[in-house]
């Protein structure tokens, strides 16, 4: 399931109501990204993540029916916000949820490491000297690569 | 047609959507993005580097190359920095 969305998420909640509903999940595997509150250079004050709406949940919801056809998954979730976020705040969540733990925990991995560079989001740091938009990262577009097959 | 930009595209031209009829000549993306660097100092700024825009056609990533006759929608942006 793909949500996107301004509010907050309660990790916990979303892992448990996985978890109760279906008995043949052996293992939940779970990854939240947060806003950090400096980067290599300067203090970050806020974080302002734009996206694509329509496109954003078509390639989310395409991710999530990738992972199911290349692991055995019992449950799949993204949520990813939007908005003005302040350093500490929730950004993404994905948990998988598997008969078995390989297969939860790679597709978690794969997930994360794909939106990255895949989903349509654009985040903006605020920093005490301005803002400025966030350059895409190499070692990020290596990380998503390597799933490519 | 209607193009959305996104991010630093966004920023540079001053605004997210706009609804464009082109011209004949513009038959792909490239072709696109050559129209709207014309279109002012801002569409220069956003366009100078082409390497560092993407683009989707239709909601679907596409390049360059990408044909748009009966597309509906252009999205121009810089690579995604999701998560």
């Amino acid at each position: 399931m793909i949500r996107v969305q301004k509010e907050d998420f309660d990790a916990g909640q979303e892992i448990r109501g996985i978890s109760a509903k279906n008995v043949e999940v052996g293992g939940v595997a779970s990854f939240i990204g947060l806003v950090r509150g400096a980067n290599e250079e300067s203090q970050i004050t806020a974080m302002t993540l734009e996206h694509y709406p329509g496109m954003t949940e078509k390639i989310l919801f395409g991710l999530e029916s990738e992972a199911r056809t290349r692991w055995q998954l019992e449950d799949v979730l993204i949520i990813h916000r939007y908005g003005e976020l302040t350093p500490g705040e929730q950004i993404v969540l994905v948990i998988t949820a598997s008969a078995h733990r390989e297969d939860a925990l790679q597709s978690c991995q794969f997930l994360i490491d794909r939106l990255k560079t895949g989903a349509p989001f654009w985040k903006k740091e605020d920093t005490p000297a301005g803002s400025h938009w966030v350059e895409s990262k190499a070692e990020d577009d290596t990380a998503s690569e390597r799933w490519l097959k | 047609m209607r193009i959305l930009y996104f991010g630093w595209v966004r920023t540079n031209i001053g605004l997210g959507t706009e609804e464009i009829s082109l011209p004949p000549h513009v038959e792909n993306v490239e072709d696109l993005i050559e129209f709207l660097r014309d279109q002012g100092d801002g569409y220069r700024a956003a366009f100078e580097n082409i390497k560092a825009i993407r683009v989707a056609v239709d909601q679907e990533m596409a390049d360059m190359a990408t044909p748009l006759n009966g597309s509906k929608e252009v999205a121009l942006f810089p690579p995604m920095t999701g998560g």
